[in-house]
């Protein structure tokens, strides 16, 4: 580290580097790798929504717009929380566009956090909430949970976690990396304890139109929930708009008024071009959106099969584009069982202590990627196993002779 | 016909030589019941061919095809259907179209050289009794066939790894 380290603040030195950092160096030196390491979508944004794109650059759309994002956008929006899940939030004061969920999880942790409030968050999840937890002054409190429990948030762990600082309670259902969603009456369960020790959520529901083989509950859609919950989405997976960063986050008019305070000193607005794409993506891409869900459906099913078939146990994803296989029987950790799959059969996907220490024993598959490289990729984790297999008779034999 | 159906449709239309098995996984039904279903759907005729949709041009194959305008005289009783047969039977016709406009039929026509085509046109179309004129255009690129870019180069942008 050179002298000028020591010049970066305290709080930014104290955040561990990203686990998927030096996982990421790995797998771009190596040739020939199929990467199910993606959390994206392989699709690219519909043609119709990057048109109308063009077509507002083209008409001059390139200026600041409202703090708290175009009002037609927050219209769209509004009128979809309505129709999806029969809530009504007011598009001039509960409704703020922003820069992707990243930025609306940042805004919502830095508008609620004072310095030592803890803030619970369900592991294993995506890697955002405890580093922007602590840099808001906040205290991140991981609450494990289990491959047995289905990944899902049990009310009597959580219950566990909850102290007197205890504010905020972090929810991301459809789950990255695990793919598991809540159920209803699970949720019913959470909603009792956020009230019994006045807790506040903020609900990151980014995969929400990904939920197979049922409906997927809007937390904020539960009795009296809506005003404690900071409901964080956007565009970037149901759409394949990661790259556009645009995002929303909806809430009670004073929530949303402190974080539109933040956002207009930081960001001022989400792109306007972003915008005006998010706007007909809400009106016309309805069609589009389901097909890519469809497939995403098949690929999910035909990965967890495959999964099963090579014996990688998988508990079943409903949701995302994820599927979280657990590797304990090979007898390698998450990291090393990824090194080696990637080495030996040129297969990326990422350790599972990525996100969390209770994802450790588990990789994350990202079934965002084409049917015939699923298949190659199940074939050559395949190979992988066999290998392993042998290696370890070998070396046990080799044991019994001593 | 189906959700089922349609989505098993779908699947081959993007794939004809995916397994049944594969298939079968990718929609949580059994393997037997796809094989039933596309039994079925081959017998009622709603899946007609399996067949591959060809870069000739990267083969090196010389090939011309024209989209042929063709104004006829419908005739009493069978309307178009006689002369549209009359024309598809020909082996350099790949397709025929009745159609709204200007024009009655779109023929598409292939060949090996442009004198071939333009040949089997003055010959063969033109000389049709119900045939009224006929316009030529000859293909100069293909771009999209059949919902397929045929050069797509819109390959995979992502980072390798991302959470």
């Amino acid at each position: 580290m050179s002298r000028w380290g020591e010049y970066v603040a305290t709080a930014v030195r104290r955040i561990p580097p990203s686990g998927i950092r030096r996982f990421f160096d790995l797998v771009a030196e190596t040739p020939g790798v199929i990467s199910l390491g993606v959390g994206e979508p392989d699709f690219v944004t519909p043609w119709h929504i990057r048109e109308a794109c063009i077509y507002a650059l083209e008409r001059g759309f390139t200026m600041y717009t409202s703090n708290y994002g175009l009002l037609e956008l927050r219209e769209a929006i509004a009128r979809r929380m309505q129709r999806t899940y029969g809530l009504s939030y007011d598009p001039r004061q509960e409704i703020l566009v922003t820069v992707g969920v990243s930025e609306g999880l940042d805004l919502a942790l830095r508008a609620l956090l004072n310095p030592g409030d803890e803030v619970l968050i369900p592991e294993p999840c995506y890697v955002s909430y405890s580093p922007c937890t602590s840099l808001a002054g906040g205290v991140p409190v991981p609450v494990p949970t289990r491959g047995e429990d289905n990944f899902r948030l049990r009310a009597e762990e959580l219950e566990k976690h909850i102290s007197k600082r205890t504010k905020v309670l972090v929810l991301s259902y459809p789950n990255n990396p695990t793919g598991a969603i809540m159920e209803r009456e699970d949720l019913l369960a959470i909603a009792d304890l956020v009230e019994k020790y006045d807790l506040i959520v903020i609900s990151d529901e980014i995969y929400d139109e990904l939920t197979y083989d049922g409906q997927h509950t809007c937390f904020a859609s539960l009795p009296r929930m809506r005003d404690r919950t900071i409901l964080l989405n956007g565009f970037s997976k149901a759409y394949a708009m990661t790259g556009w960063r645009v995002g929303y986050a909806c809430g009670n008019p004073e929530f949303i008024g402190a974080m539109t305070k933040i956002h207009q000193y930081t960001m001022l607005c989400a792109p306007i071009t972003a915008q005006m794409a998010a706007i007909e993506a809400l009106n016309k891409g309805e069609e589009e959106m389901k097909k890519m869900v469809a497939a995403y459906n098949r690929r999910r099913r035909l990965v967890v099969e495959g999964l099963r078939q090579i014996g990688l146990p998988c508990f079943e994803p409903k949701g995302a584009f994820y599927a979280f296989p657990s590797i304990r029987e090979t007898g390698l950790s998450s990291e090393e069982f990824c090194t080696r799959l990637l080495q030996e059969v040129g297969v990326a996907v990422v350790p599972g202590n990525a996100f969390g220490a209770s994802g450790e024993g588990h990789v994350r598959l990202s079934y965002a990627a084409s049917t015939q490289q699923l298949t190659e990729a199940l074939n050559r984790m395949e190979t992988f196993l066999k290998k392993l297999k042998r290696q370890s008779s070998a070396a046990g034999c080799a044991g019994v002779g001593i | 016909m189906d959700a089922l159906d349609r989505e098993i449709l779908e699947i081959l239309q993007d794939n004809s030589r995916i397994s049944h098995r594969e298939i079968a996984t990718m929609l949580g039904i059994a393997e037997e019941e796809v094989t039933k279903r596309i039994q079925e759907l081959e017998k009622k005729g709603i899946i007609i061919k399996y067949h591959t949709l060809i870069n000739w041009e990267k083969a090196g194959e010389e090939k011309v095809s024209a989209i042929i305008e063709v104004n006829v005289t419908p005739q009493r009783g069978i309307g178009f259907d006689a002369i549209a047969e009359r024309i598809y039977r020909f082996p350099e016709v790949k397709s025929v179209y009745l159609v709204s406009g200007r024009y009655d039929l779109a023929v598409l026509v292939e060949g090996k050289n442009m004198k071939e085509v333009a040949f089997f046109v003055a010959t063969k179309l033109a000389t049709l009794d119900t045939v009224q004129s006929t316009a030529t255009h000859f293909v100069l690129k293909k771009y999209k066939q059949e919902g397929v870019i045929l050069e797509d180069k819109e390959e995979d942008k992502r980072l390798v790894i991302s959470p």
